[in-house]
């Protein structure tokens, strides 16, 4: 297999061939959209088995975050305007998660299509679990920016914008539904930091755009799914299982599209 | 393997291809007095083969086109909101059991018989119209005339007796008429039909491989074909490398088939593309219907129909292509589907490659040749030079490097005489002909 580094860029051409693939002359080709899932599958096992091999390094990391994490906690609700920040990219964090956490795996008015990887309790990338939830993982890619990014557990993981610090887990209650762009790059951890303030400001204004609709949403943002199509998680590794049915059931949305026809 | 030389190029020598001009299926006739070509633009051009001149027995004739027709047009789904291209799929030839010729074409979605006769002759004298056809007055008929048959220039005309339609959901890739010479089949993505070719408002499905729910869909048929001497014999290819053999007796479904070919996938060559480097791009039963071949992305495979369980002959395409997966997905090539052929004798077998190269594959001596068709090598009666791709570090000379070859001149369809040394190469709008080394 080609080293991690491509699987992402793969992911990212393949799902564009996809999404090209709806306005091509002729009607969506099955043949050719079977064997881009194939792709999508195999480049997903191999990025799935890269990510977890950082986060089994970062578990060291995030233990010393944590108790930086709870020195920090102690006022959340701060009426400064840096804290104000830190509620929108909590209640965007929120908004991404929580249809999952409805059970659906379906797409009310967050408009993206989702894949969730559903890990057991108590796994390495799961320090925060307080109340008995499911760690939620899910990844999602901008088409925009071509950028792939994994959202766990209500907040953010390390490969994004929003260090853990700010994004501490709050617990379930309505939530506004934000159509937030999680399209930050890949950082290094070393990173994370010089990120955060400025993507702070870049959520806050698309957040507010008031043209973001649902539609654009569509078009923008694909998360990647457990498989083109369900039947090949028959193959899966050890890694696959962790995929949830929500996973499965959310495929629906873009493969209907292609049996629609 | 004879040494071929260039015979003839049809199409624009133009730079600019108009992409309806792209040929897109190549086939000569049972007699291989006739060659067909079908293009993107929904056109067939038949060319037929003319006699060798008197006073010079040593060469061929040459083709020289016969007919031209609009075959399909584009349509639109209204239902599905779907453009359906004209592009000409297939076009396989009927046997001829008159003067006139058929053939069906088909693209994505309907098969249509077409009748190509010819007239020679025209009938003069009428009574009731005048020569240009316009009726007499019938005061000024005073006499009776019995019309008389007066030759006329040769026309030629393309007519379509029976339009097969409605019965493929999905694109079709297919057409095979049955040795019955009274059924043909067709098969899409999904399902394969059986056509009686006088009856065009239904059909029997014999294969029908879509799972219950669509999201548990793990392979597609490619290619289908019927076996050339047993009428109840089929195979059908699918993507995931595979093929099965059914038997039209054993059930009115052939989802069970009879044989099931596969050969075992080399773990050690995992990788991304595997899934697409192997799903089978054509299927082609030899004439004596005894072997079967295949075409996948990198290779061609000769299978044997009594053993399942691994080809008995494989040959190397462009093998040198597979450390170039990654980018022949990006610009879409690894998609591409290329056709393969047999000679009458079923000795050797041919198949394209990229920058307009071609290979033939003796199966005696396993010798291969790889050719090009390239108006720089089209002097009449000229010899083709082999061609040869370098893969190690050091370029020899006549040798081109992998990354200086031209993806875009791809050769999907070739096409064999049956009986003679004539070989039809489609590159892009261009049609070679080249025929082998006579004396």
């Amino acid at each position: 297999m080609e080293c991690a580094v491509d699987a992402q860029s793969l992911i990212s051409i393949s799902l564009m061939k996809i999404h090209n693939s709806r306005t091509q002359r002729g009607g969506i080709k099955l043949h050719k959209n079977l064997l881009v899932s194939y792709v999508l599958r195999n480049a997903r096992q191999v990025y799935i088995k890269e990510k977890y091999a950082e986060i089994y390094r970062m578990q060291q990391y995030e233990e010393v975050m944590t108790v930086c994490n709870e020195i920090q906690e102690l006022n959340p609700l701060d009426p400064e305007p840096e804290d104000a920040e830190e509620e929108d990219l909590e209640v965007a964090a929120l908004s991404c998660c929580a249809p999952l956490q409805d059970g659906g795996g379906k797409e009310p008015e967050t408009s993206f299509y989702r894949s969730c990887c559903m890990e057991t309790p108590g796994s390495p990338c799961d320090p925060f679990a307080g109340n008995g939830s499911h760690c939620n993982k899910t990844t999602v890619l901008d088409l925009d920016t071509h950028v792939v990014t994994t959202v766990e557990n209500r907040y953010l993981h390390q490969d994004c914008c929003c260090s853990a610090p700010q994004c501490a887990p709050v617990p379930d209650s309505p939530v506004r539904k934000r159509k937030g762009d999680f399209g930050c790059c890949a950082s290094d951890l070393e990173e994370v930091s010089d990120f955060s303030a400025s993507r702070k400001r870049v959520r806050r204004e698309e957040c507010t755009d008031p043209n973001y609709t649902d539609t654009s949403n569509i078009s923008n943002l694909i998360s990647i799914f457990g498989s083109g199509f369900s039947g090949l998680l028959s193959r899966q590794a050890d890694l696959e299982q962790i995929c949830s049915k929500q996973a499965l059931a959310s495929l629906g949305a873009w493969t209907r599209a292609i049996v629609a026809f | 393997l004879a040494a071929w030389c260039f015979s003839q190029v049809k199409g624009a020598i133009d730079e600019d291809v108009a992409e309806a001009d792209i040929i897109s299926t190549v086939e000569f006739n049972y007699s291989g007095e006739l060659l067909a070509t079908g293009d993107k633009g929904g056109r067939v051009v038949i060319f037929q083969h003319e006699q060798e001149s008197k006073n010079r027995p040593h060469l061929r004739g040459e083709y020289n086109v016969y007919s031209t027709f609009q075959s399909h047009e584009p349509e639109f789904d209204y239902l599905k909101s779907l453009e359906i291209e004209e592009k000409i799929n297939k076009i396989r030839w009927l046997p001829q059991q008159n003067a006139a010729h058929f053939l069906l074409s088909t693209n994505d979605k309907t098969i249509k018989l077409w009748k190509i006769s010819e007239r020679d002759k025209r009938a003069e004298g009428y009574n009731l119209k005048d020569e240009d056809g316009r009726l007499r007055d019938p005061f000024r008929i005073t006499s009776l005339r019995v019309p008389v048959l007066m030759p006329m220039d040769l026309m030629v005309e393309a007519s379509p007796r029976r339009i097969f339609a409605n019965a493929h959901t999905y694109h079709i890739n297919s057409i095979s008429v049955n040795s019955d010479h009274e059924t043909y089949l067709s098969a899409d993505d999904l399902r394969i039909n059986l056509w009686h070719l006088e009856i065009t408002d239904r059909s029997f499905n014999i294969v029908d491989i879509k799972p219950a729910n669509m999201e548990e869909l793990t392979e597609v048929i490619t290619a289908a074909e019927c076996h050339p001497h047993q009428c109840n014999v089929f195979v059908y290819s699918s993507s995931k490398g595979t093929i099965r053999l059914c038997d039209m007796r054993a059930a009115a479904l052939c989802d069970r088939h009879s044989k099931f070919f596969e050969e075992p996938e080399d773990p050690s060559s995992r990788s991304f593309f595997s899934e697409i480097i192997s799903s089978i791009s054509d299927v082609k039963f030899s004439h004596s219907g005894r072997y079967m071949m295949t075409r996948d992305y990198l290779s061609v495979k000769v299978w044997d129909l009594n053993m399942e369980n691994r080809p008995v002959e494989t040959y190397q395409v462009h093998e040198y292509l597979r450390s170039k997966l990654c980018s022949l997905y990006e610009n879409d090539c690894i998609f591409d589907k290329f056709e393969c052929c047999w000679n009458g004798s079923d000795s050797a077998i041919m198949t394209g490659s990229y920058n307009n190269f071609f290979r033939m594959f003796d199966r005696n001596t396993r010798r291969d040749i790889t050719l090009e068709a390239s108006r720089e090598s089209s002097k009449p009666r000229a010899t083709l030079k082999p061609r040869k791709v370098s893969t190690g570090g050091k370029r020899k000379k006549d040798e081109i490097s992998v990354d200086s070859l031209d993806f875009n001149k791809k050769i999907l369809h070739t096409a064999w005489h049956p009986k003679e040394n004539v070989i039809a190469v489609a590159a892009t709008n261009n049609l070679y002909i080249f025929q082998d080394k006579i004396n």
